[in-house]
Protein backbone atom coordinates (compact mmCIF):
# COMPACT_ATOMS: atom_id res chain seq x y z
CA UNK A 1 0.00 0.00 0.00
CA UNK A 2 2.78 2.29 0.92
CA UNK A 3 4.61 1.19 -1.99
CA UNK A 4 1.82 2.15 -4.39
CA UNK A 5 1.71 5.52 -2.85
CA UNK A 6 5.55 5.82 -3.35
CA UNK A 7 5.44 5.09 -6.48
CA UNK A 8 2.17 7.21 -7.17
CA UNK A 9 5.16 10.10 -7.08
CA UNK A 10 5.75 13.21 -5.37
CA UNK A 11 2.42 13.73 -3.53
CA UNK A 12 4.10 15.05 -0.56
CA UNK A 13 6.92 17.40 -1.08
CA UNK A 14 8.71 17.20 2.22
CA UNK A 15 10.03 21.00 2.12
CA UNK A 16 6.39 22.37 1.48
CA UNK A 17 4.49 22.33 5.04
CA UNK A 18 1.12 21.16 5.41
CA UNK A 19 -0.97 24.00 6.68
CA UNK A 20 -3.31 22.10 9.03
CA UNK A 21 0.40 20.79 10.75
CA UNK A 22 1.23 24.76 10.74
CA UNK A 23 -2.10 24.99 12.25
CA UNK A 24 -2.03 22.26 14.96
CA UNK A 25 1.97 23.14 15.34
CA UNK A 26 1.21 27.17 16.13
CA UNK A 27 -1.91 26.08 18.69
CA UNK A 28 -0.56 23.28 20.55
CA UNK A 29 3.21 25.43 21.21
CA UNK A 30 1.04 28.66 22.23
CA UNK A 31 -1.04 25.96 24.54
CA UNK A 32 2.57 25.30 25.89
CA UNK A 33 4.07 28.35 25.89
CA UNK A 34 0.97 29.69 27.47
CA UNK A 35 1.36 27.34 30.48
CA UNK A 36 4.27 27.10 31.42
CA UNK A 37 5.37 30.60 31.17
CA UNK A 38 2.50 31.51 32.95
CA UNK A 39 2.41 29.25 35.91
CA UNK A 40 5.54 27.21 36.19
CA UNK A 41 8.65 29.37 34.93
CA UNK A 42 8.13 32.44 36.51
CA UNK A 43 7.34 30.81 40.07
CA UNK A 44 10.70 28.69 39.59
CA UNK A 45 12.15 32.83 39.47
CA UNK A 46 10.03 33.11 42.50
CA UNK A 47 11.36 30.19 43.77
CA UNK A 48 15.12 30.66 43.26
CA UNK A 49 14.67 33.95 44.43
CA UNK A 50 13.16 33.24 47.68
CA UNK A 51 15.78 30.38 47.95
CA UNK A 52 18.64 33.08 47.45
CA UNK A 53 17.09 35.30 50.04
CA UNK A 54 16.77 32.39 52.58
CA UNK A 55 20.64 31.69 52.16
CA UNK A 56 21.29 35.86 52.32
CA UNK A 57 19.47 35.61 55.45
CA UNK A 58 21.17 33.23 56.90
CA UNK A 59 24.45 34.16 56.50
CA UNK A 60 22.95 37.84 57.08
CA UNK A 61 21.69 36.08 60.79
CA UNK A 62 25.09 34.20 61.43
CA UNK A 63 27.22 37.66 60.49
CA UNK A 64 24.83 39.29 63.16
CA UNK A 65 25.06 36.40 65.90
CA UNK A 66 28.39 36.28 65.24
CA UNK A 67 28.78 40.09 65.88
CA UNK A 68 27.10 39.47 69.38
CA UNK A 69 28.85 36.84 70.34
CA UNK A 70 32.48 38.85 69.50
CA UNK A 71 30.64 41.52 71.55
CA UNK A 72 29.57 39.65 74.35
CA UNK A 73 32.90 38.38 74.78
CA UNK A 74 34.79 41.79 74.07
CA UNK A 75 32.86 42.83 77.07
CA UNK A 76 33.18 39.41 79.51
CA UNK A 77 37.11 39.94 78.75
CA UNK A 78 36.84 43.74 79.79
CA UNK A 79 35.03 42.67 82.67
CA UNK A 80 37.52 39.83 83.84
CA UNK A 81 40.21 42.35 83.41
CA UNK A 82 38.39 45.00 85.61
CA UNK A 83 37.85 42.12 88.11
CA UNK A 84 41.27 41.03 88.12
CA UNK A 85 42.34 44.75 88.31
CA UNK A 86 40.11 44.68 91.14
CA UNK A 87 41.51 41.95 92.95
CA UNK A 88 44.73 42.85 92.62
CA UNK A 89 43.97 46.15 93.95
CA UNK A 90 42.30 44.80 96.71
CA UNK A 91 44.88 41.89 97.50
CA UNK A 92 47.28 44.81 97.09
CA UNK A 93 44.71 47.16 100.27
CA UNK A 94 44.97 44.27 102.11
CA UNK A 95 48.74 43.50 102.03
CA UNK A 96 49.36 46.84 103.23
CA UNK A 97 46.41 46.44 105.97
CA UNK A 98 47.85 43.65 107.14
CA UNK A 99 51.63 45.12 107.46
CA UNK A 100 49.74 48.62 109.04
CA UNK A 101 48.53 46.62 112.02
CA UNK A 102 51.61 44.10 112.00
CA UNK A 103 53.21 47.66 112.85
CA UNK A 104 50.69 49.25 115.19
CA UNK A 105 50.47 45.64 117.23
CA UNK A 106 54.17 45.72 116.97
CA UNK A 107 54.51 49.45 118.53
CA UNK A 108 51.89 48.80 121.16
CA UNK A 109 53.52 45.51 122.27
CA UNK A 110 57.20 47.16 122.63
CA UNK A 111 55.44 50.28 123.95
CA UNK A 112 53.48 48.01 126.49
CA UNK A 113 56.88 46.26 127.53
CA UNK A 114 58.76 49.10 127.90
CA UNK A 115 56.00 50.48 129.99
CA UNK A 116 55.43 47.10 131.99
CA UNK A 117 59.72 47.14 132.15
CA UNK A 118 59.76 51.07 133.13
CA UNK A 119 56.91 50.33 136.04
CA UNK A 120 58.95 46.81 137.11
CA UNK A 121 62.13 49.34 137.45
CA UNK A 122 60.04 52.03 138.86
CA UNK A 123 58.74 49.54 141.32
CA UNK A 124 62.30 47.96 142.15
CA UNK A 125 63.77 51.54 142.73
CA UNK A 126 60.66 52.46 145.19
CA UNK A 127 61.32 48.93 146.57
CA UNK A 128 64.81 49.33 146.79
CA UNK A 129 64.48 53.17 148.67
CA UNK A 130 61.69 51.32 151.40
CA UNK A 131 64.24 48.60 151.72
CA UNK A 132 67.31 51.12 152.06
CA UNK A 133 65.23 53.36 154.46
CA UNK A 134 64.35 50.71 156.24
CA UNK A 135 67.86 48.81 156.59
CA UNK A 136 69.32 52.23 157.38
CA UNK A 137 66.69 52.68 160.44
CA UNK A 138 67.32 49.20 161.25
CA UNK A 139 70.73 49.26 160.82
CA UNK A 140 70.97 52.48 163.01
CA UNK A 141 68.80 50.81 166.31
CA UNK A 142 70.78 47.61 165.70
CA UNK A 143 74.47 49.33 165.79
CA UNK A 144 72.39 51.58 168.62
CA UNK A 145 71.38 48.75 170.71
CA UNK A 146 74.53 47.03 170.12
CA UNK A 147 77.05 49.74 170.83
CA UNK A 148 74.76 50.46 174.34
CA UNK A 149 74.88 46.67 174.75
CA UNK A 150 78.48 47.29 174.75
CA UNK A 151 78.71 50.29 176.34
CA UNK A 152 76.69 49.32 178.74
CA UNK A 153 74.35 52.25 178.85
CA UNK A 154 71.61 53.52 176.77
CA UNK A 155 72.84 55.71 173.54
CA UNK A 156 69.54 55.38 171.85
CA UNK A 157 68.59 59.17 172.96
CA UNK A 158 72.27 60.45 172.89
CA UNK A 159 72.44 59.30 169.37
CA UNK A 160 69.00 60.35 168.11
CA UNK A 161 69.89 63.69 169.47
CA UNK A 162 73.40 64.38 167.72
CA UNK A 163 72.80 62.38 164.73
CA UNK A 164 75.64 60.02 165.30
CA UNK A 165 74.12 57.77 163.31
CA UNK A 166 73.04 59.32 159.76
CA UNK A 167 76.01 60.96 160.08
CA UNK A 168 77.82 57.68 159.82
CA UNK A 169 75.68 56.16 157.74
CA UNK A 170 75.90 58.56 155.12
CA UNK A 171 79.57 58.70 155.68
CA UNK A 172 79.72 55.17 154.93
CA UNK A 173 77.11 55.87 151.73
CA UNK A 174 79.71 58.12 150.55
CA UNK A 175 82.95 56.10 150.93
CA UNK A 176 80.57 53.01 149.35
CA UNK A 177 79.89 55.21 146.62
CA UNK A 178 83.67 56.52 146.14
CA UNK B 1 5.91 -16.17 6.93
CA UNK B 2 9.00 -14.62 5.61
CA UNK B 3 7.24 -14.35 2.13
CA UNK B 4 4.25 -12.60 3.41
CA UNK B 5 6.53 -10.20 5.55
CA UNK B 6 8.36 -9.66 1.91
CA UNK B 7 4.91 -8.47 0.73
CA UNK B 8 4.45 -5.67 3.02
CA UNK B 9 8.00 -4.79 3.78
CA UNK B 10 7.71 -1.10 2.07
CA UNK B 11 10.70 -0.62 0.01
CA UNK B 12 12.77 1.61 -0.91
CA UNK B 13 11.76 3.98 2.26
CA UNK B 14 10.16 7.23 1.12
CA UNK B 15 8.84 10.45 1.66
CA UNK B 16 5.30 9.11 1.44
CA UNK B 17 6.77 6.96 4.95
CA UNK B 18 6.30 10.12 6.62
CA UNK B 19 2.57 10.97 5.88
CA UNK B 20 0.99 7.81 7.63
CA UNK B 21 -3.09 7.74 7.22
CA UNK B 22 -4.79 9.72 9.07
CA UNK B 23 -6.00 7.74 12.61
CA UNK B 24 -9.67 8.44 11.95
CA UNK B 25 -10.77 8.17 8.80
CA UNK B 26 -11.70 11.40 7.33
CA UNK B 27 -9.68 13.59 8.95
CA UNK B 28 -6.22 14.06 7.32
CA UNK B 29 -3.98 15.60 7.72
CA UNK B 30 -5.79 17.12 10.99
CA UNK B 31 -5.52 13.94 12.87
CA UNK B 32 -2.54 11.86 11.85
CA UNK B 33 0.48 10.11 14.07
CA UNK B 34 2.88 13.48 13.90
CA UNK B 35 -0.18 16.15 15.11
CA UNK B 36 -1.34 13.70 17.87
CA UNK B 37 2.35 13.50 18.79
CA UNK B 38 2.57 16.92 19.08
CA UNK B 39 -0.59 16.80 21.38
CA UNK B 40 1.25 14.14 23.52
CA UNK B 41 4.42 16.39 23.57
CA UNK B 42 2.52 19.06 24.81
CA UNK B 43 0.01 17.23 26.99
CA UNK B 44 3.23 15.98 28.55
CA UNK B 45 5.29 18.60 29.10
CA UNK B 46 2.31 20.55 30.94
CA UNK B 47 1.30 17.88 33.04
CA UNK B 48 5.47 17.15 34.11
CA UNK B 49 5.83 20.67 35.15
CA UNK B 50 2.45 21.66 36.95
CA UNK B 51 3.00 18.30 38.88
CA UNK B 52 6.41 18.91 39.87
CA UNK B 53 5.86 22.16 40.37
CA UNK B 54 2.73 22.21 42.02
CA UNK B 55 4.17 23.35 45.40
CA UNK B 56 7.54 24.42 45.45
CA UNK B 57 10.03 23.98 48.10
CA UNK B 58 13.03 25.73 48.90
CA UNK B 59 14.59 22.58 49.88
CA UNK B 60 13.42 21.08 46.55
CA UNK B 61 12.16 17.12 46.07
CA UNK B 62 13.66 14.87 43.47
CA UNK B 63 10.86 15.93 41.01
CA UNK B 64 10.59 19.46 41.89
CA UNK B 65 14.72 19.45 41.36
CA UNK B 66 14.78 17.80 37.93
CA UNK B 67 12.38 20.16 36.66
CA UNK B 68 14.48 23.33 38.13
CA UNK B 69 17.39 21.63 36.94
CA UNK B 70 16.07 21.72 33.08
CA UNK B 71 15.04 25.17 33.82
CA UNK B 72 18.09 26.21 35.49
CA UNK B 73 19.94 24.62 32.64
CA UNK B 74 18.85 26.71 29.72
CA UNK B 75 18.22 30.00 32.06
CA UNK B 76 22.22 30.08 33.22
CA UNK B 77 24.14 27.77 30.44
CA UNK B 78 22.01 29.49 27.16
CA UNK B 79 20.12 32.59 28.38
CA UNK B 80 22.44 34.21 30.92
CA UNK B 81 25.81 33.36 29.07
CA UNK B 82 24.88 34.40 25.59
CA UNK B 83 22.42 37.15 25.97
CA UNK B 84 23.48 38.84 29.24
CA UNK B 85 21.69 39.49 32.79
CA UNK B 86 19.00 40.70 30.71
CA UNK B 87 18.74 37.19 29.25
CA UNK B 88 16.97 35.89 32.47
CA UNK B 89 13.75 37.55 31.01
CA UNK B 90 13.94 35.37 28.01
CA UNK B 91 14.26 32.26 30.24
CA UNK B 92 10.97 30.87 30.05
CA UNK B 93 10.52 30.88 26.43
CA UNK B 94 13.83 29.48 25.39
CA UNK B 95 12.91 26.91 28.00
CA UNK B 96 9.79 26.13 26.68
CA UNK B 97 11.07 25.86 23.42
CA UNK B 98 14.23 23.65 24.44
CA UNK B 99 11.90 20.69 26.24
CA UNK B 100 9.57 20.89 23.19
CA UNK B 101 11.70 20.41 20.91
CA UNK B 102 14.03 17.60 22.81
CA UNK B 103 10.91 15.86 23.61
CA UNK B 104 9.28 16.14 20.05
CA UNK B 105 12.60 15.12 18.70
CA UNK B 106 12.85 12.18 21.22
CA UNK B 107 9.51 10.78 19.62
CA UNK B 108 12.07 9.48 16.94
CA UNK B 109 14.07 7.16 18.67
CA UNK B 110 11.24 6.13 21.41
CA UNK B 111 10.79 2.59 20.60
CA UNK B 112 6.83 1.81 19.18
CA UNK B 113 6.61 5.59 18.00
CA UNK B 114 9.70 6.61 16.25
CA UNK B 115 8.55 9.16 14.59
CA UNK B 116 9.60 12.59 15.58
CA UNK B 117 6.71 15.33 14.29
CA UNK B 118 9.95 17.53 13.55
CA UNK B 119 10.48 15.22 10.18
CA UNK B 120 7.55 17.58 9.05
CA UNK B 121 8.74 21.20 8.14
CA UNK B 122 5.49 22.25 9.28
CA UNK B 123 6.87 22.17 13.20
CA UNK B 124 10.06 23.22 12.91
CA UNK B 125 8.63 26.34 10.53
CA UNK B 126 6.47 27.15 13.29
CA UNK B 127 8.92 27.60 15.83
CA UNK B 128 11.70 29.24 13.40
CA UNK B 129 8.98 31.95 12.42
CA UNK B 130 8.36 32.59 15.98
CA UNK B 131 12.07 32.98 16.56
CA UNK B 132 12.37 35.02 13.58
CA UNK B 133 9.11 37.21 15.16
CA UNK B 134 10.76 37.53 18.59
CA UNK B 135 14.08 38.94 17.96
CA UNK B 136 13.10 41.03 15.44
CA UNK B 137 10.25 42.46 17.15
CA UNK B 138 12.95 42.75 20.61
CA UNK B 139 15.09 44.31 18.32
CA UNK B 140 13.02 47.23 17.25
CA UNK B 141 11.44 47.20 20.25
CA UNK B 142 15.11 47.73 22.10
CA UNK B 143 16.26 50.43 19.71
CA UNK B 144 13.53 51.57 17.29
CA UNK B 145 12.74 50.31 13.92
CA UNK B 146 15.24 52.73 12.04
CA UNK B 147 18.42 51.96 14.61
CA UNK B 148 17.47 48.42 14.69
CA UNK B 149 17.45 48.32 10.70
CA UNK B 150 20.77 50.37 10.48
CA UNK B 151 22.38 48.06 13.19
CA UNK B 152 21.16 44.53 11.53
CA UNK B 153 22.21 45.85 7.67
CA UNK B 154 24.83 48.66 7.62
CA UNK B 155 27.64 46.87 9.05
CA UNK B 156 30.88 49.22 9.80
CA UNK B 157 32.34 49.06 6.47
CA UNK B 158 33.70 51.23 3.08
CA UNK B 159 30.74 53.03 2.01
CA UNK B 160 31.63 51.83 -1.72
CA UNK B 161 30.89 47.78 -0.51
CA UNK B 162 28.03 48.59 1.49
CA UNK B 163 26.20 48.18 -1.78
CA UNK B 164 26.85 44.59 -1.79
CA UNK B 165 27.09 43.90 1.85
CA UNK B 166 23.36 45.44 2.25
CA UNK B 167 21.58 42.42 0.36
CA UNK B 168 23.63 39.93 1.79
CA UNK B 169 23.10 41.15 5.32
CA UNK B 170 19.67 41.44 4.61
CA UNK B 171 19.56 38.03 3.18
CA UNK B 172 21.15 36.72 5.81
CA UNK B 173 19.42 37.64 8.77
CA UNK B 174 15.63 38.91 7.90
CA UNK B 175 15.50 35.25 5.20
CA UNK B 176 18.09 32.51 5.50
CA UNK B 177 17.83 33.23 9.51
CA UNK B 178 14.22 31.53 9.88
CA UNK B 179 14.91 29.61 7.24
CA UNK B 180 18.17 27.77 7.97
CA UNK B 181 16.65 27.22 11.64
CA UNK B 182 13.45 25.35 10.34
CA UNK B 183 15.79 23.24 7.62
CA UNK B 184 18.34 22.00 10.26
CA UNK B 185 15.54 20.72 12.33
CA UNK B 186 13.58 19.06 9.62
CA UNK B 187 16.56 17.47 7.70
CA UNK B 188 17.98 15.98 10.99
CA UNK B 189 15.02 14.38 12.16
CA UNK B 190 14.10 13.63 8.26
CA UNK B 191 17.39 12.03 7.48
CA UNK B 192 17.58 10.13 10.58
CA UNK B 193 14.41 8.61 10.24
CA UNK B 194 15.00 7.64 6.78
CA UNK B 195 18.52 6.09 8.46
CA UNK B 196 16.45 4.17 10.76
CA UNK B 197 14.14 2.70 7.99
CA UNK B 198 16.92 1.58 5.61
CA UNK B 199 18.64 0.44 7.90
CA UNK B 200 15.73 -1.78 9.64
CA UNK B 201 13.58 -2.67 6.31
CA UNK B 202 16.80 -3.34 4.76
CA UNK B 203 17.38 -6.06 7.08
CA UNK B 204 13.44 -7.55 5.88
CA UNK B 205 14.23 -6.96 2.39
CA UNK B 206 17.60 -8.91 2.74
CA UNK B 207 16.16 -11.74 4.95
CA UNK B 208 13.17 -12.18 2.06
CA UNK B 209 15.41 -12.37 -0.54
CA UNK B 210 17.60 -14.51 0.28
CA UNK B 211 17.92 -17.24 3.32
CA UNK B 212 22.18 -16.64 2.39
CA UNK B 213 21.77 -13.11 3.76
CA UNK B 214 20.49 -13.70 6.85
CA UNK B 215 23.95 -12.96 8.83
CA UNK B 216 23.85 -9.13 6.72
CA UNK B 217 20.34 -8.80 7.82
CA UNK B 218 21.54 -8.94 11.52
CA UNK B 219 24.03 -6.68 10.90
CA UNK B 220 21.51 -4.58 9.49
CA UNK B 221 19.41 -4.55 12.33
CA UNK B 222 22.73 -3.95 14.45
CA UNK B 223 23.33 -0.93 12.56
CA UNK B 224 20.14 0.30 13.04
CA UNK B 225 20.36 -0.14 16.78
CA UNK B 226 23.86 1.67 16.92
CA UNK B 227 22.41 4.60 14.46
CA UNK B 228 19.68 5.04 16.93
CA UNK B 229 21.99 6.14 19.63
CA UNK B 230 23.30 8.28 17.58
CA UNK B 231 20.17 9.48 16.27
CA UNK B 232 19.72 9.95 20.40
CA UNK B 233 22.56 12.43 20.40
CA UNK B 234 21.99 14.29 17.23
CA UNK B 235 17.97 15.10 18.99
CA UNK B 236 19.68 16.62 21.85
CA UNK B 237 22.33 18.34 20.15
CA UNK B 238 19.51 19.80 17.68
CA UNK B 239 17.03 20.67 20.60
CA UNK B 240 20.31 22.44 21.78
CA UNK B 241 21.37 23.91 18.56
CA UNK B 242 17.79 25.37 17.88
CA UNK B 243 17.80 26.97 21.52
CA UNK B 244 20.92 28.61 21.08
CA UNK B 245 20.51 29.90 17.96
CA UNK B 246 17.33 31.77 19.15
CA UNK B 247 18.98 32.79 22.01
CA UNK B 248 22.09 34.39 19.97
CA UNK B 249 19.74 36.02 17.63
CA UNK B 250 17.71 37.87 20.00
CA UNK B 251 21.17 38.59 22.01
CA UNK B 252 22.37 39.94 18.27
CA UNK B 253 18.90 41.86 18.34
CA UNK B 254 19.50 43.69 21.78
CA UNK B 255 23.24 44.40 20.82
CA UNK B 256 24.34 48.22 20.51
CA UNK B 257 26.38 48.03 17.20
CA UNK B 258 26.12 45.33 14.53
Amino acid sequence: MYLFAAEGGAEHNPIIPLWQEIVVGTVAFALLCYVLMKFVFPRMEQTFQARVEAIEGGIKRAEAAQAEANQLLEQYRAQLAEARTDAARIRDDARADAEGIRQDVLAKAREESDRIIAAGKEQLAAERATIVRELRTEVGTLAVDLAGKIVGESLADEARRKGTVERFLTDLESTGAR
Amino acid sequence: MSSSLAAEVPWPPSVEDFYLPPIVAGTDPWFTKVTLLVWVAVAALIIFFLVTYRDPKLVPTKRQWIAESIYGFVRNSVAKDLIGHDGVRFAPYLTTLFCFVLLTNLFGIVPGIQLSPNSHIAFPAVLAVISWALFNYIGIRQHGFAKYMKNSLVPPAPWFILPILIPIEFMSTFIFRPFTLAVRLFANMFAGHMILLVFTLGGFVMLNSNAWLAPVSVLSWLMAIALTFLEAMVIVLQAYVFTVLTASYVQGALAEEH
